[in-house]
């Protein structure tokens, strides 16, 4: 092997190595092996059981929406937090990792008192017809909740790396500022704008405590996926359990790999040569 | 495009205030703003532009009053100090920007038409679908200008246009811009803070210090008489020496010097290294040298003058004498002043 400057490769890479199999991928294999104890028609009728199905259908559409919901939230409060100056500045920046400290069961109450019925925001809303605990509604404000530090905090740092002369040049250029934030502003922030929210994706669609306690947890219309495997759990139905949890497995990771794919192409122009 | 300057002010808590600024600036004409780092410079080029507002004062383009005029639609091409290319875009993308997002509306054709010409214009034809990082820091100074000249400024604003390259690409790139300047006739403003760019480039060299002009004219003009000390100082190397001013005339010691129109006290006279020379005897400041430095096409001589005052001056590569050795010197179209 080439004499490196950097010492300690050998015992960086060994610890790394079995941090990532113990940690990382034994528990992995162990779902993925008692998700295969099943034989196909069984994993098969498990996983595309009717109620199966519809959790999918509710977690996916929620995480959708949450997430969506955290693009335009999440930017807005990054963009402030780096552009303008105000009194109170540094606690509100603080305030953006609170659901990450919280306990999401904590989380998950104090949002269910809040958007009940007789809560602070549920009783107005209800008289507007607006119905937020017990709805799928409620899930996704729980997602949004839990999961939309993660795009304020990896579009904050590349924007705070934009060099004003970029947005004065579009300016002298005669560009509005709608051409400019579509044009110059947005595709430097896509590449961090994609991973925050692939995480805040992945995060949504993993969500459980949060969610259990506002969602009502209806089967057909507000069990999430990671709940019905839960439920699983506890009539000791390991391998169906295992087999749920294999098909939300196997979304993360199709969804981590696109992610990486559109960010690669969002970032083609740094390529040298 | 004329662009006056009419008594402009900026306010800043720190440094970098401008304090009654008026220059006028005919139209075609390429003009240096030279100063050091907070002298104001950048600040009057940004106001020019409208990149920032002006506290007091107006700025004119032609008969136009364009002070309150918002910077998108005040016609500048502006080059920036470090460029501000969008990396995410190509070359030829970079230069269309500007059309593209224009009023005036151009079919794709007339801007793909107009890129390459400029492409042309500023030699980078084959470099068309390159991204900035993949190019050279004079080539992107290039592209910078070609993506100005893209939406026909009515004028050419250069912040520091060639700070941040190498000494050779930078020689080359000046003597480029000139003759674009030639061929186009646009007027141009540029800030340096580099003497020897400025005269190099410039039909006209203002020089500012702390917020105010001390001195405009010609290179020539600026370089024969320089206004005050500082200017003096501020274009090259000059030596400094104590005198008394009586009379219209400077004593150091008792050699007195030619100053006429400086007020009577104590005053200082300045000389460049090159208008110095050594005497083995006779009239001059009388001195010893201290240390001999060797230069490809010269020698530069450290002496103190008898009063302890360092002077260094510049002689032929055969200048035979050595440290230690003493003598007089003799120097010729020296600068009095009173004193700061």
């Amino acid at each position: 092997m080439r004499r490196r400057v950097l010492p300690g490769l050998p015992l960086a890479l060994g610890i790394t190595l079995v941090y990532v199999a113990i940690i990382v991928v034994l528990p992995l294999a162990a779902l993925v092996f008692k998700a295969a104890s099943l034989g196909p028609e069984d994993y098969w009728r498990i996983v595309s059981s009717d109620r199966a199905v519809a959790s999918y259908r509710v977690t996916v559409l929620c995480a959708l929406a949450a997430t969506a919901f955290n693009l335009v939230f999440g930017l807005s409060l990054a963009w402030v937090l780096v552009r303008y100056r105000f009194p109170g500045r540094r606690l509100v920046d603080a305030l953006v990792d609170l659901p990450f400290a919280l306990p999401t069961a904590v989380a998950g109450i104090a949002l269910t008192t809040l958007f009940a019925t007789n809560g602070w925001f549920g009783g107005p809303l209800s008289l507007l017809g607006i119905k937020v605990a017990y709805t799928p509604l409620g899930i996704m404000v729980a997602m949004s909740f839990t999961s939309i530090p993660f795009i304020v905090r990896t579009v904050q740092p590349v924007l705070e790396e934009l060099d004003p002369a970029l947005e004065e040049a579009g300016q002298t250029l005669g560009a509005s500022d709608l051409s400019i934030f579509t044009g110059v502003i947005l595709p430097l922030l896509a590449p961090a704008l994609l991973a925050g929210v692939s995480l805040s994706f992945a995060r949504s669609l993993g969500e459980f405590g949060a969610i259990i306690f506002i969602a009502g947890n209806q089967p057909f219309s507000t069990e999430i996926t990671a709940l019905l495997a839960f439920i699983r759990l506890e009539e000791y139905d390991y391998p169906a359990s295992a087999a749920i949890a294999s098909v939300m497995l196997l979304t993360a990771f199709v969804m981590l790999a696109v992610t990486n794919l559109m960010q690669a192409r969002a970032l083609r122009y740094t390529a040298r040569g | 495009m004329k662009i006056r300057l009419d008594n402009v002010v900026k306010e800043f808590q720190t440094f970098r205030a401008v304090h009654g600024v008026s220059l006028d600036i005919e139209s075609g004409e390429l003009v240096a703003l030279l100063g050091p780092s907070g002298s104001g410079k950048t600040t009057i080029l940004r106001m020019v532009a409208g990149l920032e507002y002006a506290d007091g004062g107006a700025i004119y383009f032609g008969e136009e009053n364009a002070t309150d005029i918002p910077v998108r639609e005040r016609g500048v091409g502006f080059v920036f100090q470090h460029y501000a290319l969008f990396p995410h875009m190509t070359v030829g993308e970079n230069i269309a920007f500007g059309m593209k997002v224009s009023k005036v509306r151009r079919s794709p054709e007339a801007i793909t038409r107009r890129v390459a010409e400029l492409l042309d214009l500023v030699q980078l034809g084959g470099l068309k679908d390159r991204f900035p990082g993949q190019i050279s820091g004079g080539q992107r100074q290039r592209v910078a200008l070609a993506r100005a000249l893209a939406v026909d400024p009515r004028v050419l604003l250069l912040d520091e246009p060639f700070g941040a390259l190498d000494a050779n690409v930078r020689r080359d790139l000046r003597r480029w811009l000139r003759k674009i300047h030639d061929e186009l006739g646009i007027t141009t403003l540029f800030v340096t803070h580099d003497q020897e760019e400025a005269l190099d480039l410039a039909d006209r060299v203002v020089i500012l210090n702390k917020g105010k002009i001390v001195q405009e004219g010609t290179p020539e003009a600026v370089c024969r008489n320089p206004a005050d000390a500082f200017v003096m100082n501020f274009l090259g190397d000059a030596n400094r020496l104590d005198a008394d001013i009586r009379g219209g005339k400077a004593y150091v010691g008792d050699v007195a010097f030619e100053a006429g129109g400086v007020a009577d006290g104590s005053g200082q006279i300045l000389f460049r290294p090159a208008d110095v020379t050594w005497r083995e005897d006779g009239h001059g400041i009388a001195a010893r040298i201290v240390r001999v430095i060797d230069r490809p096409d010269s020698r530069r001589v450290l002496a103190l003058t008898g009063s302890g005052q360092p002077v260094e001056f510049d002689t032929a590569p055969e200048f035979p004498h050595r440290k230690g050795e003493a003598g007089f010197l003799d120097i010729r179209r020296p600068r009095a002043y009173s004193a700061a």
